[in-house]
């Protein structure tokens, strides 16, 4: 299966992961269910791994797609460096996350999906992927001519020799400019 | 890689009488979404526009996509009332809904339309069965079959509401499983204690699926088999979606479709959810039961005439009534493919042409193609179970079929260098082919003057509609209305189309030939140039072929203005009709449908341009 970059499945994964969770925690509260305390957890950890994992992370091959208005966010997973880079973190986080939400019936879904993200953050990890934020392109792309096409010429454009430039008396007509005032033709 | 997005009809397009539709369409390895654009576009002489033609329009085009997906809204809206009514006014769920409350009804309803979207889901992805379908379909005209092309986009919206209506019900039952909890532990009335107690043993059923102290809704969901099945299919299909996203589809084509075979978990787990018989009404509801006194004298039943002991009983599962009829089919369908995948496909002619772009020309018995159809292809040697659609780029009038293979991805490459080691004139790896599938695009012929505008690798079906438009030609096929076809090849950069280029060589050799120079005029621009380009091109300016492509006509940088391309077939065809036709971004349609308004005349006996309403 080439060169699929687990990461970009496991953070599509981790995001429903938490939007479940978030669904799971709102109907646990709001029908107030046995042990709603793990709703409530699981709402606010839900909140948590859709905002950590909104922003896509940058493709190491191709074109990085991002979502729309990720642009905040990514740079708020970015303050955080390596943790949020590095991917083995990631996979134990969403472990050690989702297992309060295995308590109840409510979360349970939640909790799976986001172990299943863990496990696909781990295979990622172990290949060595990395979190890159995707950040503006600065404008550095376009050189196709270098810097010395701003500054003024330094050398005469090329042309033959001044022998072979002078007007001619016997092909006045091939000459490459006209004098402003008549002069006698110069026999060379 | 074309992803374009997907621009809808807006109002104005509306009252301009054009519309625009797009198909995705199978060209090399990538999904390129080919325009299909209706409209008479009439001016009238004041300026104003003929807003009774535009209604008319509107309905040709879309009016029957438009009215399945109505019939489809409206299917889904019945079973979800029907059912919902069912559940919350019958008689025999009256005591199941002094427990639950209304969220029975919510459960069930989604419950019937996922039935009925479960059973519809299977039916696009039948891609043969579809074949079949649309050959049988010849006499009801083209716009029927070619909603058969919109399978995939379907699929989708069904996949949609299937995924819509497992969360309602999943919410719904949650709702359910903790006032089953509750009404065991006694925290509601009466009336709700005594039926969750009613026992399972001697002559009373129960009804409460909660049957001890220490049962949490955890365990229960876990001990039923409705429970386990539906966590289990949940989880597919959440797999399932995630791995189906735009994003992950288009760059690891592999995880979609190896995690996309988890649908089989998924119909096996949906076809046992209902084998528990979890959701329980009662079995005597009927009179002589009277259930308004029943339910407020508990201390009655059994005593009373009138309130025998309530026994309740599970619904007979039916899930699988609706869903074994399109499995079958799908068994068919992947039978089909295999039967397909054995027949003997062999190879007429291997080249490797610039840029690394394999041709191959195939043979197989009793395969008949139309121009821009595509074909499946499977090569054993590299993966057991990938198939990848390419576009065909030979015309149907030869004797076999070929197919122009980029580098693009793992497969395509791994082809193309077991290709390049083979001996000479030996034959391929062994190569199972699927096809042809897709509606074949023979308007362009119907008209006395076609403007072809291949943009990218949308140029590839175009390679078919030449080669078979100059077949045609040459054999004075009174199909081919076509007397003058104009060209007009756009692209970044002509790595990896040389081959097209070869392609127009050869036919403007061939025309030059017969002294019909005119019959064809195309134009190349190349929008990907930069310095190197132009100085390359300025030094060779005189040069008779063009330095970048060889071909007579030289090569132009930048895109077309189009106003000069317009006016120019105007001039040369003062009175035609000319059939307008593209294959690359939304975008360029909609700068193409503008300028075919602009440039047609009023006048009868003047220019009028179409653009095609069918499929390309």
């Amino acid at each position: 299966m080439g060169k699929i970059e687990w990461a970009m499945w496991a953070n599509e994964q981790a995001l429903a992961a938490g939007l479940i969770l978030l669904t799971g925690g709102i109907v646990g509260v709001a029908g107030q269910f046995r042990d709603w305390e793990f709703a409530a957890y699981a709402i606010a950890a839900g909140v948590f791994v859709c905002l950590l994992e909104y922003p896509r992370g940058k493709r190491n091959k191709g074109t990085s797609v991002e979502r729309t208005g990720q642009y905040c966010f990514t740079v708020c997973v970015k303050s955080f460096g390596p943790l949020t880079r590095n991917y083995y973190v990631r996979a134990f986080l969403h472990a050690a996350i989702c297992v309060p939400g295995g308590f109840i019936l409510a979360t349970v879904l939640g909790c799976v999906c986001l172990g299943i993200a863990s496990l696909i953050y781990l295979a990622a990890a172990i290949r060595g992927e990395q979190w890159e934020p995707i950040l503006p392109r600065k404008e550095s792309a376009r050189k196709p001519v270098g810097e010395s096409i701003k500054l003024p010429p330094q050398n005469p454009p090329p042309r033959p020799p001044a022998e072979m430039r002078r007007k001619r008396a016997e092909d006045l007509e091939a000459a490459s400019y006209v004098n402003p005032i008549a002069v006698t033709a110069n026999d060379d | 890689m074309i992803t374009s997005s997907l621009r809808k009809c807006n109002f104005m397009d509306y009252f301009l009488g054009i519309t625009l539709t797009t198909d995705l369409k199978w060209v090399g390895f990538e999904q390129v979404h080919c325009i299909k654009t209706t409209g008479n576009c009439l001016k009238t002489s004041s300026g104003g526009w003929r807003k009774s033609f535009k209604m008319g329009n509107w309905i040709i085009n879309h009016g029957l996509a438009y009215f399945i997906l109505v019939v489809w809204m409206a299917i889904n809206i019945f079973l979800f009332v029907w059912f919902y009514f069912l559940y919350d006014l019958g008689d025999r769920f009256f005591y199941t809904r002094h427990l639950l409350g209304s969220a029975l009804a919510w459960a069930r309803a989604p419950a019937a339309v996922l039935n009925f979207n479960c059973l519809l889901i299977l039916l696009p992805v039948c891609r043969n069965l579809l074949s079949l379908v649309r050959g049988s379909f010849v006499c009801c005209g083209r716009t029927m079959r070619k909603q058969l092309d919109k399978n995939i986009s379907f699929h989708k919206l069904v996949a949609y509401m299937i995924g819509l209506m497992t969360a309602v019900h999943i919410v719904a039952h949650l709702l359910n499983v903790e006032r089953y909890y509750n009404s065991w532990h006694g925290e509601y009335d009466a009336l709700s204690m005594a039926l969750s107690r009613l026992n399972d043993s001697g002559n009373t059923t129960y009804l409460n699926p909660i049957r001890s102290n220490t049962t949490t809704p955890n365990l229960l969901v876990f001990t039923t088999i409705a429970g386990i099945t539906g966590v289990i299919i949940t989880l597919a299909l959440i797999l399932m979606i995630t791995s189906s996203m735009e994003v992950i589809r288009r760059s690891y084509f592999e995880v979609f479709w190896f995690t996309h075979h988890l649908f089989i978990v998924f119909f096996a787990g949906l076809v046992f959810h209902g084998a528990g018989r979890i959701v329980r009404g009662q079995t005597n509801a009927n009179p002589p039961y009277n259930i308004t006194f029943c339910k407020d004298h508990i201390e009655d039943w059994g005593k009373n005439k009138m309130c025998p002991v309530p026994q309740f009983a599970g619904g007979f599962p039916q899930t699988w009534m609706w869903v074994i009829g399109p499995m079958v089919l799908y068994v068919c369908e992947r039978l089909l493919r295999f039967i397909r995948y054995i027949q003997a496909v062999k190879y007429r002619k291997i080249v490797i042409r610039p840029s690394k772009v394999l041709e191959l020309q195939l043979v197989k018995n009793g395969f008949k193609m139309d121009v821009g159809q595509y074909v499946f292809l499977n090569c054993p040697a590299i993966s057991q179970l990938e198939w990848h659609p390419f576009t065909m780029t030979s015309a149907p009038e030869e004797d076999f079929f070929s197919v122009h293979i980029r580098s693009v991805g793992d497969w395509t490459q791994k082809l193309i260098s077991i290709v390049e080691h083979l001996p000479e004139g030996a034959q391929g790896p062994k190569m199972g082919v699927d096809g042809p599938f897709g509606t074949a695009s023979e308007d362009v012929f119907d008209y006395e003057v076609a403007m072809l505008v291949g943009a990218g690798i949308g140029v590839t079906p175009f390679a078919s509609v030449l080669k078979s438009i100059w077949y045609k030609f040459k054999d004075s096929n009174p199909e081919l209305r076509t007397r003058k076809i104009y060209f007009y090849w756009l692209c970044r950069e002509t790595h990896a189309f040389e081959w097209f280029a070869d392609l127009l060589q050869v036919l403007e050799r061939e025309m030059e030939e017969r002294g019909m120079g005119d019959f064809l005029t195309y134009k190349l621009y190349l929008t990907g140039w930069d310095q190197s380009h132009a100085t390359h091109v300025m030094v060779h300016a005189d040069a008779d072929t063009d330095v970048v492509t060889g071909l007579k006509q030289k090569t132009n940088y930048g895109r077309p203005n189009w106003d000069k391309e317009f006016e120019q077939v105007c001039k040369e065809n003062p009175t035609s009709v000319v059939g307008t036709f593209l294959c690359g971004p939304v975008v360029l349609a909609t700068v193409l449908s503008k300028k075919c308004v602009k440039y047609t005349d009023m006048d009868p006996r003047k220019t009028k341009f179409y653009f095609n309403k069918e499929n390309f």
